[in-house]
């Protein structure tokens, strides 16, 4: 296959930047957190591809990307419990209305 | 032909997840998440990762996606839609995002990656599962094992977090 392993670095950090652009942008607290998986994603495909280009005597980059999964999960899990507990508070979960501690 | 495969699949990821992060509607934001993940899942595959691949399915597209599905239906009407940010956010944004992307990218291009020249192995899932639950100098069971008890620890943090209260007497 004669993927480089450049191109690949490239598509992860356009990934990554398009993860960024959605954090910076959205307010709305569920679509934040899909912009914090889309950059999670971006970091494993980079172990991955570097597990396959430069170190593939080893399977390093393979157990950073499955303990990376595992972390994501229970990550988006705890997320969704606080946005769930955060709607019953506030009524809403955009991230400009909880301002409890602002005043 | 492979290439072709390799860099429609990397466009498919691309394009939706642009999708996901600009769409208005949020619940096809979740939707074009998902094609982008099964895209990424797919460039495992392409890789020879198919253990990755298989996690990756079933962890990302199984899991979190119908997790956010669910919250999105919890949380507000399906159907109504976002506010669109400001015009100057949306520039700001941007802007960070896409310098950011050009100084890496630039990075990137300057830097000669040096490979291993040793003798490679197949990622096997026999071999990964026996490095996995081994105890021995590069086994890694303590920090599967901590894993474990991290999952546990966030399945009971959720219910603690989402449980109803009752309500409380006046």
């Amino acid at each position: 296959m004669n993927i480089t392993l450049h191109e690949i670095l490239i598509f992860s950090a356009a990934l990554f930047f398009i993860g960024v652009y959605g954090f910076l942008t959205r307010r709305n607290m569920i679509t934040m957190l899909m912009a914090v998986e889309l950059m999670l994603n971006s970091v494993n495909i980079n172990f991955i591809a570097f597990n396959k280009y430069l170190w593939n005597h080893q399977l390093d980059g393979v157990f950073f990307t499955l303990f990376i999964i595992a972390i994501a999960a229970a990550e988006a899990a705890v997320a969704i419990a606080i946005i769930i507990h955060v709607y019953r508070h506030f009524k809403s979960i955009d991230a400009e209305d909880a301002v409890e501690l602002k005043n | 032909m492979k290439e072709w495969i390799f860099y429609l699949l990397m466009a498919m990821s691309l394009i939706s997840g642009a999708m996901a992060v600009t769409s208005i509607k949020i619940f096809r934001a979740a939707i074009y998440l998902l094609f982008s993940l099964i895209g990424i899942a797919f460039i495992y595959l392409m890789l020879g990762f198919e253990f990755v691949f298989a996690v990756q399915v079933i962890v990302y597209v199984g899991g979190i996606v119908v997790l956010i599905i669910f919250s999105i239906f919890l949380t507000q009407q399906s159907g109504t839609e976002l506010p669109e940010p400001s015009r100057g956010r949306k520039i700001a944004s941007m802007l960070a995002a896409i310098t950011g992307f050009g100084f890496f990218a630039s990075l990137l291009m300057a830097h000669h990656f040096q490979g291993t020249t040793q003798h490679a192995i197949e990622p096997e899932v026999n071999t990964i599962g026996t490095q996995l639950l081994n105890i021995h100098e590069t086994g890694l069971a303590l920090p599967f094992e901590i894993i474990s008890i991290l999952l546990l620890a966030a399945m009971i943090g959720c219910i603690v977090i989402a449980i109803k209260k009752e309500a409380k007497a006046v």
